[in-house]
């Protein structure tokens, strides 16, 4: 029973940190293909807006988690932290390639963009809400913080409104895929709003969260 | 604008007659196995191109990039979709049809415009609406070289241009998803038609043009945004009302009839302070490059805005 028990943790640890690892590999062949001068016309532009799709994408894997759960009732929890930090990640390289590759550092032009372009502000303002998050996504955090804990998290819905609004700024015309992502966004947001947390869903999603620590 | 480019025209390599006798080929029949032949991308045949003033000094995009990273929605969404997609696009045989207040309206065959207006090489900087830039080896001829023999009438203030509708061929105008209304139109004040640097472009590089990038006719006008250089030119409306343009259509407050390139009147969306300049090697060759008032054309082209109010007339 022990030694079940202790299997299990090592099989969710070894998942977590291959999710990981599978989750950044598609940034690290990207880089390579870049700097091997592979990705065609305007590396830079292709490179960054991949790495702010990506950054899309985990964030809806992170959003979905609970929707799967209340509506499958296949509860992937402990993937969720990974899932997130993942996004945030992907956020950091997304802004780090606008502003030292794209941007090559300008700073007053940087300035500049988030103040005046509406579809900057709201990338930039995603990342500022994104950093406190990823703090508290340890441990310790999740226990000194209790309730405020969860209330803190809830700017993932603050993060994928701007999220959504800036893909949507992004481009001349939007794709399929683009539309595809705006409305699994959309509807991850409004299962939230339809579905607002009740006493019970706290307690369990709190459970939840302390049984992955 | 004496500016000179030293590299090798090739029109110093094929002789001009050789491309004229290809054309004789064409009309004696096989028209659309050669057509076909000519205007694949990497097969496009090689044009017979003389030397002009109109030559900027900076160093030419590469030509794979140039052919290779395009705008052109009729073949899909993507910057390779149109080099990737175009390969069912038949560019011969092709006519313009010029047409609306002239004197004598004509529909002119490419072999004919070839014959009337022997294209010259024009090296013009490129500058997209997205940021992004170019500096591409065109060749081609005056806009006003067509306009002068269909004689405009007094009262034709403006030319409109339509592009070629074709979903057999352009992937990007079948199926439920159409990014935009088909056909692609543009249009220009007679004025700024009439300007030696308005160019309807043949060729590039010194061959046809490739589908991807508007074949086999296409108009350049180097100091607006690219989308102005509307692609596939079936037919020119010289008329006295302002001319429908394609990307007004879709977004009225993001892009404007004149579509000046202009580092102070920016984007809703973003900075049009400085662009990239494509082809630049690998992630970190890259280079930011401030955007010229008129793309760098205000000596020759500013005196067509005096007294109008750019911020407004964007």
């Amino acid at each position: 029973m022990e030694r079940a028990v202790q299997g299990g943790r090592n099989w969710n640890s070894a998942s977590i940190w291959l999710l990981y690892f599978v989750a950044l590999l598609p940034a690290g062949w990207e880089f390579y293909l870049g700097v091997t001068d592979n990705l065609g016309a305007d590396p830079v532009k292709t490179f960054e807006r991949f790495l702010g799709l990506w950054a899309i994408r985990f964030l809806i894997l992170t959003l979905v988690i609970s929707p799967i759960r209340n509506v499958l009732g296949i509860n992937l929890i402990r993937y969720r932290r990974a899932l997130g930090l993942t996004c945030f990640y992907y956020v950091l390289m997304h802004f780090s390639v606008y502003a030292l590759l794209d941007q090559e550092l300008a700073v007053h032009a940087i300035v500049a963009d988030i103040a005046k372009r509406p579809f900057i502000m709201l990338g930039a303002t995603g990342l500022v809400l994104l950093v406190p998050l990823a703090v508290t996504s340890n441990a310790n955090s999740i226990r000194r913080l209790g309730k405020h804990w969860l209330q803190l998290h809830r700017l993932i819905y603050a993060i994928a409104i701007c999220g959504a609004i800036h893909l949507f700024l992004a481009t001349k015309i939007l794709s399929i895929e683009q539309w595809l992502y705006l409305a699994l966004l959309t509807l991850s947001i409004l299962h939230r709003c339809i579905r607002p947390f009740t006493k019970r869903q706290r307690l369990v999603n709190t459970a939840a969260v302390k049984g992955w620590s | 604008m004496t500016y000179k480019t030293s590299r090798i025209l090739s029109s110093e390599i094929t002789p001009a007659k050789v491309w004229l006798q290809r054309r004789d080929v064409l009309t004696m029949g096989a028209a659309l196995a050669i057509g076909a032949s000519l205007t694949q991308s990497g097969h496009a045949a090689s044009l017979a191109v003389s030397r002009s003033d109109y030559n900027v000094p900076d160093k030419p995009t590469p030509k794979k990039d140039v052919i290779g990273y395009n705008n052109f929605y009729e073949f899909g969404l993507g910057k390779e979709d149109p080099a990737a997609k175009s390969g069912d696009f038949k560019a011969l045989p092709w006519s313009v049809k010029v047409d609306g207040m002239v004197a004598r309206p004509t529909t002119f065959a490419l072999e004919d415009m070839l014959k009337l207006f022997p294209p010259q090489e024009r090296v013009y900087r490129m500058r997209c609406v997205e940021a992004w830039s170019m500096v591409i080896p065109w060749d081609g001829f005056p806009l006003s070289a067509l306009l002068d023999p269909v004689e405009p009438l007094g009262s034709a203030k403006y030319v409109a241009f339509e592009s070629i509708v074709r979903p057999s061929e352009m992937p990007g105008q079948r199926g439920a998803f159409q990014s935009l209304p088909w056909p692609y139109v543009e249009g220009l004040r007679l004025d700024e038609a009439r300007h030696p640097l308005a160019l309807l472009a043949v060729g590039v590089y010194g061959e046809t043009l490739p589908n991807q990038n508007g074949a086999p006719i296409r108009l350049v006008v180097p100091w607006k945004y690219g989308f102005k250089g509307i692609k596939s030119i079936v037919r020119i409306t010289l008329t006295d009302k302002p001319p429908k343009n394609t990307w007004n259509l879709a977004a009225p407050s993001e892009y404007g009839f004149f579509a000046n390139v202009n580092p102070s009147v920016h984007h809703p969306r973003w900075s049009q302070a400085s662009e990239r300049r494509i082809g630049s090697s690998g992630l970190f060759g890259s280079s930011r490059v401030p955007t010229l008032m008129f793309n760098g054309y205000a000596d020759q082209v500013a005196g067509l805005y005096g007294g109008m109010d750019l911020q407004a007339s964007f």
